[in-house]
């Protein structure tokens, strides 16, 4: 081989090593770290899986919002109007959260159905709905009140 | 009348854009110097269009005149004046205006700073900006325009700027980051140009060499900036949350790096072409992408605003048509771009292809991770989102890995380095830097932990490195002070900007490794320690502000027996919109913030406290402000003056820089 070749070769190497490991981190990295959403329906029916890293999302069930008297604890339902499901969160909720309001929770399920959530999501803007609580509340058919959707859109969409 | 001015102005500036984006461009493919004159006096009135058309919102924000839907949406007449003026882009409508403006602003500039180019040059990279300002001129106008009206039921009060807005980092924060953005069109607007002229010549990096460093000096300060105001505005004390519309300011970053280091190879050796004009391509699409990812509301991230799907649909076509036509464009005529000069495996041109293929491969990162949910939703295959620790366990070490050879890099010189040379150099300050970064690891915290310790360690190395190669450069001179003085700017804005990478790098660190946080329920007269920190809450009390009521705690720290600092966060709520806000305490220090927020008011008085201690945090944004400076430096380099005096000349300015 020329020593052009040889250097040629070398770079050829380096790039191929270098970009099979870069893939094969990605791909180790994405499977480890990704979290699939799931609307309270879905985990009512035992859709969801327990004990991993999911999502869930819906609207904070007015009223259901109960505080621990003695530490962080605070516990609410998450509802898409067809099911609930009921979430448990220790620590300083954002400041949109509210009852009545869109959000999407980051967690695990436990055996009993108990969502935990490690982190609830915060917004900037009040007005804004998490794109998957929407989808779940179309899927449910009800827009964000809960009032049924009058499109036809829900029947066909799944 | 008013704003109806600012939306005549508005078209016309779309129409001077589109007489922009057509005559010179003719003009440059037929020859005719007749067309292509037109360029500048064109660029020149868009630019006027587009300011009296930014005047107009300015003044309708500045005088409260909410028939105009945007203003009514967006502002209040309670709200201080300076929040007013930047509520012009506190919204949907109002930020795209600024983006076409600063585009326009831009344009003005080149049109202005391009008498030393050959005409056709000046003419096709004018007119390829004047396509661009096309594009977003009339998605303004067609999708979102500021300027509408609400003659019926027009509404007494405004429904007030969001509160999270109000904020001085609001202020600076967007243009400073569109400036960024949108100044990589000039570098992709001379990248076309070369393309369609076939001629990529040391005068081309030279001319595009300042125009890049100058928007990757913007893109930045705004992306530090936007961290900065995370830090102190949202309230949980986070710097970085690898959220979507971060990584999308943050991947043009990272291209746009590329590029400037690209460029440097271009122009100092000839070498690269291509890849040089691939990169200025891929950092302004992805500054396009970033846009679209922003304004379509098409992922979930503390950015995203109310969408309209409508408004996502027409960025991506526009995102389509630049990616898709200058590809097009490229693999037509990038074939003809050939290096003139050859390159020796030990060299610096090797080091920067590394850092242009590792900056390249993080930014590819990046893209998969902020894509593939999109993607899987798209498929029908459910709705993923992928987290922080995704994007941590591949930046950080590829980062590191950039910073090895960083050092590598500025030892090395361009075509042909001895390797024995370098091994003899670099060994001896590869064990000092291990030893120094170990003790001082040691040192801070006697709990080392491998990741701070690496990262210390490559900051000593890097350190070392940039120390050396300004040493070598001066021990062969008799008076040194004079032989610092001769060394051009350029050079030291390469030093400096690196020097930012390593005091980035040593923040980043070590507020990762060492930050403590505890979100705790407090009663009046609870005290708590952290780090050697005694927190003592001494309760709330109710306080009126300006077009707010807040909740003002009160808490004394103390450092071990003395008095550290009394601090004063807030639980503010704006009437206005109803919304309630988050306003962190932070006593902040060169080594160390101290970080206390309130939470949410519990029974018997009690509150949810969030404290935190932040050790280095300081450091990320120093670095970032150092790396910012660099590149306005370095376009005041005296070579970019002399230009078109030795225009094609290939004159190799000393292997300095």
């Amino acid at each position: 081989m020329t020593p052009k070749r040889k250097k040629r070769l070398m770079l050829v190497l380096f790039v191929v090593f270098g970009g099979v490991a870069a893939v094969s981190l990605v791909i180790f990295a994405l499977n480890q770290n990704i979290s699939l959403f799931y609307s309270p329906t879905q985990i009512a029916s035992g859709e969801a899986p327990a004990n991993t890293r999911i999502r869930a999302g819906g609207m904070v069930v007015e009223g259901s919002v109960k505080r621990s008297p003695d530490s962080l604890k605070v516990e609410f339902a998450l509802t898409d109007f067809a099911q609930n499901v009921t979430v448990v969160y220790e620590g300083i909720l954002p400041d949109l959260f509210r009852e009545g309001q869109g959000i999407v929770a980051q967690g695990a399920l436990d055996d009993q159905g108990v969502f935990n959530a490690v982190e609830v999501l915060a917004k900037h803007d009040e007005k804004y709905m998490p794109p998957e609580v929407t989808d779940a509340l179309n899927k449910a058919g009800v827009d964000e009140k809960g009032n049924a959707l009058k499109t036809e859109s829900t029947q066909g969409a799944y | 009348m008013i704003a109806e001015l600012g939306q005549y102005a508005l078209i016309l500036g779309l129409v001077m854009a589109t007489f922009l984006a057509i005559i010179p461009m003719y003009g440059a493919s037929t020859g005719n110097v007749f067309w292509m004159s037109f360029a500048k006096p064109l660029a020149k009135s868009l630019f006027l269009f587009l300011l009296i058309s930014m005047l107009c919102l300015v003044y309708a924000f500045a005088t409260d005149d909410f028939s105009v839907e945007y203003v009514a949406g967006n502002s209040n007449s309670a709200l201080p004046i300076y929040f007013k003026l930047s509520a012009v882009w506190g919204g949907h409508e109002g930020s795209l205006l600024l983006w076409v403006f600063i585009l326009t602003c831009w344009i003005f500039a080149v049109a202005v700073k391009s008498d030393g180019l050959p005409l056709d040059i000046s003419a096709r990279v004018l007119s390829v900006l004047g396509m661009v300002a096309v594009g977003f001129a009339s998605f303004t106008l067609i999708t979102s325009s500021p300027f509408e009206r609400l003659l019926i039921n027009t509404p007494v009060e405004g429904a007030d700027l969001n509160p999270l807005l109000q904020d001085i980092g609001l202020i600076i924060h967007p243009p400073l980051l569109y400036m960024g953005y949108v100044g990589f069109s000039v570098a992709f607007a001379f990248a076309i140009a070369a393309l369609l002229s076939g001629k990529l010549d040391v005068a081309w990096s030279r001319w595009t060499r300042p125009w890049t460093n100058v928007s990757w000096a913007f893109l930045t300060i705004g992306i530090t900036l936007g961290s900065w105001w995370a830090y102190y505005e949202l309230g949980w004390g986070g710097w970085w949350f690898w959220d979507p519309v971060e990584n999308a300011s943050f991947m043009p970053w990272l291209a746009g790096t590329a590029l400037v280091h690209s460029l440097a190879v271009t122009e100092k050796r000839g070498l690269f072409k291509s890849w040089t004009l691939l990169l200025a391509i891929f950092t302004f699409s992805l500054s396009l992408l970033g846009t679209f990812l922003v304004r379509s509301g098409v992922l979930t991230s503390v950015h995203s605003f109310a969408a309209d799907p409508e408004r996502g649909l027409y960025i991506l076509v526009l995102l389509a048509i630049t990616v898709g036509g200058s590809m097009l464009l490229y693999a037509i005529r990038a074939y003809d771009m050939k290096s003139e000069s050859d390159f020796e495996l030990c060299s610096r041109e090797t080091l920067l292809l590394i850092n242009n293929l590792v900056l390249v491969t993080i930014c590819a990162m990046i893209l998969i991770g902020t894509l593939y949910p999109l993607l899987i939703d798209a498929m029908g295959a459910g709705k993923i989102s992928v987290g922080p620790p995704y994007f941590n366990a591949l930046f950080v070490p590829f980062s590191l890995i950039l910073c090895f050879f960083m050092a590598i890099g500025v030892s090395l010189r361009w075509k042909k380095s001895s390797v024995s040379a370098l091994v003899k150099q670099l060994l001896p300050s590869l064990i000092i830097s291990v030893i120094l970064g170990v003790v001082a690891a040691y040192l801070y915290n006697e709990q080392m932990t491998l990741k701070a310790t690496i990262a210390l360690v490559l900051s000593f190395w890097v350190l070392i490195s940039l120390g050396l190669d300004v040493y070598s450069k001066v021990k062969n001179s008799s008076v040194k002070i004079l032989a610092v003085k001769k060394m051009p700017i350029s050079y030291w804005s390469m030093q400096l900007a690196h020097l930012g990478v390593v005091v980035s790098l040593v923040g980043v660190a070590l507020v990762a490794t060492y930050s403590q946080e505890r979100d705790i329920r407090m009663q009046v007269g609870d005290s708590i320690e952290m780090e050697g920190y005694r927190f003592e809450f001494k309760g709330v009390e109710k306080r009126q502000g300006p077009n707010y009521t807040s909740d003002t705690g009160t808490l004394v720290v103390y450092k071990g027996d003395n008095f550290f600092a009394k601090m004063h966060p807030e639980k503010r709520f704006y009437p206005a919109r109803g919304t309630v806000m988050t306003e962190a305490d932070i006593d902040a220090g060169a080594f160390l913030d101290i970080f206390v927020a309130l939470g949410e008011p519990l029974a018997d008085g009690a509150w949810a406290v969030r404290l935190q201690y932040k050790p280095f945090i300081r450091w990320i944004w120093l670095g970032g402000l150092m790396m910012m400076f660099a590149g306005l430096l370095s376009a005041f380099d005296k070579r970019y003056k002399r230009r078109d005096k030795q225009r094609s000349t290939s004159t190799p300015v000393a292997s300095l820089a």
